[in-house]
């Protein structure tokens, strides 16, 4: 399938270029009960995946308020089969009766044989892995009738088959299969800290002109490694000071994107949560300042 | 690459005393297994954390401590086959079953089944039980052969141990943890019908009564072996405690026309 013919794709319930924050069970009272300012949210679709219920009742009820996207963790995008048929089958009847208006999921595999190891697991950065991971998007693509925005994964090993750059491997799949990018501002810092790059490079040379969404989360320090820091992409605290500097350095080249504040365990009281996303807004709102939609054209 | 790495990469995740999978590399400054031990780290915690959330009264009936390491012989010989990760520990009241070091706790299986069966109730599709009413327009010989619709969400759980009594008491942050073994057997059905799931203890016999109802036997052929079971078994009392629940959406009457199905929700 080719990008084109993606390009007249009007989504329903478009997701906004402001910020908006990853919806868990905890909070759906909150978000019901006092209908808070809040651009967006995001739902993980395996967590949606029963056949009905109160967690169908509470998103139906968030849907109708606000726009809604899909992140999916199960598709195994980047595994050694492809996509299981059943799984790419209850999303489509998801992404039918939802209709978010932007769906991703992670360059990252989970899935081998029978088995369903429930971690966002790495690959190398070879030709094989391009090739098949471009086919997977193409028939997931085909399968569900829209775009897929595919996340850079936070990492902590690399292989020794690595020929491409993560940046050129994204770069490549987004041309040949016609699929978005997601640019976890995050999962950059992490990685770069582990891999000891330059996050603020890898920012500067990646292709902006597929990013459709940006995420931020915070991240642990593992205390067991002495010898140099390991990052763990945990998403169970507030945004690290380096990670909102990446954001406004990806802003800066990207425009006003959705900007999606990530928190997955350990889950904060409300509040806490919007807080982020007021802090997210801040910096889109300044971009808006500042370059008053120049920047929007540009991609 | 060869394109089965991912198996090895696999097998070596799942087991702690595997060597590592070939192909990858050092770390900066970290060798290679540091790195890998983050990736079996997410796994194994990841699915234990996913059993806690779905076992919250066997957790504290055997600690937090026993009930992680518990969960980690059960995750090693026990990987999801599905990336929807409701449907995961569905195993795991068998795996306690035959589970050596809880053979002193012979009544915590069957809560196991319990918490299982709350969550089958709480994600199970919507429908809208029937009620006593529809069934006074039946002769009493239709009432004799009439057989049963179940429920999405119903869930029958009969045990020779007082499992609802001992969730209740366990229920986080609610009960008093007391737990009398001894009390005697309960059988327990759970429905949703409404928002919230709904647990009641059924009346002496009923548990094989509706048990011989979900199998498909007629009211007269399951109250008879309800009876049969506990002679004090009362018809009336479970029949109305049955519809009460809202666990009935239908019923019909074999070779006879007379139906009604209420499950025009589109389930």
């Amino acid at each position: 399938m080719t990008r084109s013919s993606f390009e007249d794709d009007t989504s329903p319930g478009p997701i906004p270029a402001c910020a908006g924050v990853g919806l868990r069970a905890t909070h759906y009272r909150d978000v019901l009960e006092n209908s808070p300012d809040m651009g967006w949210f995001e739902v993980h679709p395996e967590n949606y995946m029963g056949d009905g219920g109160p967690p169908h009742r509470y998103l139906t009820a968030i849907r109708e308020r606000y726009p809604l996207s899909m992140h999916g963790v199960g598709l195994s995008i980047a595994g050694q089969e492809r996509p299981d048929p059943a799984h790419l089958q209850r999303l489509r009847e998801l992404l039918h009766r939802y209709e978010p208006g932007l769906f991703s999921e992670h360059l990252a595999w989970s899935s081998a044989g029978t088995q369903f190891l429930n971690d966002l697991l790495p690959v190398p950065y070879d030709d094989g892995t391009l090739a098949r991971v471009v086919e997977h998007i193409d028939a997931v693509q085909s399968f569900l009738g829209r775009q897929l925005l595919l996340e850079n994964p936070a990492t902590y090993l690399r292989f020794s088959d690595d020929v491409l750059t993560e940046i050129e491997f994204l770069g490549t799949v987004a041309q040949r299969s016609g699929c978005g990018l997601l640019l976890d501002v995050n999962n950059v810092h992490v990685s770069a800290v582990n891999h000891g790059f330059d996050a603020a490079n890898y920012i500067d040379s990646f292709p902006v002109g597929h990013v459709g969404e940006i995420h931020i989360a915070g991240h642990t320090t593992d205390e067991g490694e002495s010898s140099a820091t390991l990052l763990i992409d945990s998403h169970n605290r507030r945004v690290a000071e380096p990670v909102w500097q990446l954001l406004a350095r990806a802003l800066a080249r990207t425009g006003p994107l959705p900007v999606l504040v990530e928190w997955d365990s350990e889950l904060p009281a409300w509040e806490v949560l919007a807080d982020e996303a007021r802090r997210a807004d801040e910096l889109l709102a300044g971009l808006h300042d500042f370059s008053s939609g120049e920047l929007a054209l540009a991609h | 690459m060869r394109t089965e790495w991912q198996n090895d990469f696999a097998a070596a995740l799942r087991n702690p005393d595997a060597t590592l999978p070939p192909g990858i590399r050092d770390g900066r400054g970290a060798p290679r297994a540091r790195r890998f031990a983050v990736y079996r780290n997410n796994h194994f915690v990841s699915l234990i954390d996913a059993l806690a959330d779905a076992y919250p009264v066997v957790q504290r009936l055997v600690g937090d401590e026993f009930f992680r390491a518990m969960a980690k012989v059960f995750v090693a010989t026990n990987a999801p086959r599905s990336p929807v990760m409701l449907e995961y520990g569905a195993g795991f009241a068998e795996f306690l079953d035959e589970f050596e070091p809880v053979a002193q706790l012979p009544y915590l299986a069957d809560v196991a089944r319990l918490e299982w069966a709350w969550l089958s109730s709480y994600h199970a599709a919507d429908a809208d039980g029937i009620d006593a009413t529809s069934l006074t327009v039946l002769l009493p010989t239709q009432v004799d052969v009439l057989q049963l619709q179940f429920h999405p969400a119903a869930q029958l759980v009969c045990s020779r141990w007082p499992i609802l009594s001992i969730w209740e008491a366990n229920v986080v942050d609610e009960g008093d943890g007391q737990i009398k073994p001894d009390a005697g057997p309960e059988s327990v059905l759970l429905n949703r019908p409404r928002e919230s799931v709904d647990v009641r203890r059924l009346p002496p016999g009923g548990g094989a009564f509706i048990q011989q109802l979900m199998n498909g036997l007629n009211l007269a052929a399951a109250a008879a072996l309800a009876t049969k079971a506990r002679s004090d078994f009362d018809l009336p009392g479970n029949l109305q405690g049955l519809l009460e629940s809202g666990a009935v959406i239908g019923f019909s009457v074999p070779g006879n026309g007379a139906t009604r199905e209420n499950c025009d929700t589109g389930v």
